[in-house]
């Protein structure tokens, strides 16, 4: 950055340089916005060294396609083609299938793929870079709004401004807490074992979900007979089972999957994540708009974090650049309510789901297991309301932006 | 301005806009309407213009390098947006106050606008011609709208565009633009609009027509009061656009 002279003008900042953020400034940078984004972590090495992985919905999968990003990520995607979600006593033996999910969101497209976490964002970051974003090696200090833009003090104390600024900065938006909008969390007492695994039978491709007691234990498919597992449990318990030894660790794994897969190898290191819900009492203030885990914590236990931060990501890039073509200011007050009342609806109907769905499943009271054996079979023998679950989990139904439907912005 | 020292200015309007010129850029202020209004006019705008100059709407500097004249810009809500799409525009405008809202404001917004406190007659006189001439939701405000039309016709260049936006005379224009507008939505400030001195799409042909230019669209702007958002339609009983070339 130039340290005299004039603030260098961009028409948008994107503070966070994380999955939602790459992906909003490669669409934007494409319509032919000038972009910056500013992530320290843009400096170090490593940064994309992460073990796990993410699904990604055929929504999701449409936008980074729109935006050039797929490509790179594809080779190491592998497509889901079905769901199986299972819920029984830990002493079973079976593990019974409930629900069945083998409809694709679109005659041959899998509704789901899953890749490596380092692969989806070298992707997006790529992609960004083509389409024409500046890259910023630092974090946002502070910044100061006035009639025509938000003047951004960066933490190498050199100075940019811009039209808007995203906050994409994750579930602890410093963006957030400088623009003083309030962010409420549910905490759960459970919190979730992410890892990778070796699987002795073949996967093919089909997501696994088991409920088992107050547990739940899900199965995403990766390439090579690879798999990556978020193990759900009570805190405690969750703790304890992280820091068993490998022996052990596989043990009580296999004790919960049982055999389908045949033998489960546990490789690569494990990580404990509390599992949370929160909501960010606006999703823009005065030039500033959130998306992303800065708008919305998911619990990982519907495994949409990604993919409900990229429908942001997609409902604002249209309006953005919507009001761009019209020559209107992208960071006034019109553009980002339409944005945040597109959103907004959706994120609380989803976290409301969720949180039912923690509820439901945490328990292990009989009540709850009835209604979950009777209601999940109820939903197994209706296609067509499963065929509308498929769909709402690949981000196709509603008043989609144009981006999760493939369309070009 | 002194009172009838020049043709079409009416020196009671500009008084009046005068009077309310700070509240320009205040999106729940007295002129919300226009900010309303704004996407639906920008749409018209770009879209003519796009399609009579070759232009691709999707491109963000659609409208670059062409030469746009703003007649009656007022705090430059039209102006503003035109130059973000890369237009060189000239908004006029004879209250002074507004010019100053205008400049400042353009300002904060890192545009370069060439405003200027004067009357589409004096800009005519120093023989400037533009490829786009302006007129929204002027022309019911002006003393002599014939003479008005002839101006504008002048200060385009061959080949180039004028556009009018306006209020219709009907009474579905009188309630909702009079007595809607100005007094139940309060959306402009009272008495900003004389319903007689409306001009029906009819009487802007002729005068488009005796001033030497085409007719080359007219389209309506239609309120969605569910919405809070302006259209545009066939319907020009209420607010509409003509676009004439030259």
């Amino acid at each position: 950055m130039a340290a005299k002279g004039k603030a260098r003008r961009f028409d948008v900042v994107i503070g966070g340089g994380g999955y939602a953020g790459l992906a909003l400034a490669g669409a934007l940078s494409q319509a032919g916005l000038d972009v910056a984004v500013a992530d320290p972590a843009f400096g170090s090495v490593g940064q994309f060294r992460d073990p796990r992985a993410s699904t990604i919905v055929a929504g999701a999968r449409r936008l980074f396609e729109t935006i050039g990003a797929w490509d790179a990520i594809s080779g190491e995607a592998e497509p889901v083609h079905g769901m199986r979600i299972t819920d029984s006593r830990l002493a079973d033996i079976m593990r019974p299938v409930l629900l069945r999910f083998d409809n694709e969101a679109a005659p041959g497209e899998p509704f789901a793929h899953v890749a490596p976490n380092g692969t989806i964002r070298i992707g997006l970051l790529d992609a960004a870079k083509v389409a024409g974003s500046t890259l910023v090696p630092t974090g946002i200090a502070g910044f100061e709004q006035s009639a025509g833009k938000i003047a951004i003090s960066l933490s190498d104390g050199s100075k940019i401004a811009a039209t808007l600024l995203v906050a994409a900065d994750g579930v602890t938006s410093n963006i957030r807490g400088l623009a003083r909008i309030p962010f409420r969390g549910w905490n759960y007492d459970h919190a979730a074992i992410v890892s990778n695994v070796r699987l002795e039978q073949p996967h093919d491709g089909i997501a696994i979900q088991h409920f088992v007691d107050r547990g739940t234990l899900a199965f995403l498919p990766l390439p090579n007979q690879h798999a990556s597992i978020v193990w759900a449990e009570p805190r405690l318990q969750a703790e304890r089972l992280a820091a068993l030894s490998g022996d052990e660790f596989q043990a009580a794994l296999q004790q919960r999957a049982g055999y389908d897969f045949g033998e489960i190898t546990p490789i690569g290191p494990r990580a404990v994540r509390p599992l949370k819900l929160g909501l960010a009492q606006h999703f823009h203030g005065h030039r500033i708009a959130l998306i992303g885990d800065a708008a919305h914590a998911m619990h990982p236990i519907a495994g949409q974090g990604m993919n409900f931060g990229l429908r942001d990501v997609a409902a604002l890039a249209e309006a953005v650049v919507d009001a761009a073509r019209l020559g209107l200011d992208i960071g006034s007050e019109p553009i980002l309510q339409g944005y945040d009342s597109w959103r907004r609806l959706d994120t609380v109907a989803m976290l409301a789901a969720t949180d039912g769905l923690i509820n439901l499943f945490g328990s292990s009271a009989p009540a709850a297991r009835m209604v979950r054996d009777t209601g999940m079979g109820l939903v197994d023998r209706a296609p067509r309301f499963k065929s509308a679950v498929i769909k709402s989990a690949a981000a196709l139904t509603g008043n989609a932006p144009r981006l999760l439907r493939g369309e070009a912005l | 301005m002194n009172s009838g020292t020049v043709g079409s200015v009416d020196s009671e309007e500009v008084a009046r806009f005068a009077a309310t010129a700070e509240e320009w850029w205040n999106p729940r202020g007295p002129y919300a309407p226009l900010h309303r209004l704004n996407p639906a006019r920008l749409t018209y705008v770009r879209d003519r213009l796009c399609e009579h100059f070759g232009r691709d709407p999707k491109n963000i500097r659609s409208l670059k390098g062409l030469r746009i004249l703003d007649v009656g810009c007022g705090g430059g809500i039209l102006s503003e947006p035109l130059t973000r799409l890369g237009a060189k525009v000239t908004g006029i405008e004879p209250a002074e106050e507004s010019i100053e809202i205008a400049r400042t404001h353009a300002k904060e917004s890192g545009l370069k606008i060439d405003y200027r406190p004067t009357t589409a007659e004096k800009v005519l006189a120093a023989d400037e011609t533009f490829d786009v001439v302006i007129a929204s939701e002027v022309i019911e405000h002006v003393a002599d709208p014939a003479g008005f039309v002839r101006t504008l016709s002048a200060l385009a260049k061959p080949g180039g565009l004028v556009l009018f936006s306006t209020l219709n005379r009907t009474l579905k224009s009188y309630a909702l633009a009079i007595v809607g507008a100005e007094y139940i939505l309060r959306w402009v400030p009272p008495k900003t609009h004389d319903w007689q001195k409306f001009v029906t799409p009819g009487e802007l042909r002729r005068f488009v027509r005796s001033a030497g230019l085409n007719v080359s669209d007219v389209s309506g702007m239609i309120y969605d009061p569910l919405r809070g958002e302006w259209r545009l339609g066939p319907d020009t009983d209420v607010n509409y656009w003509l676009t004439a070339v030259k």
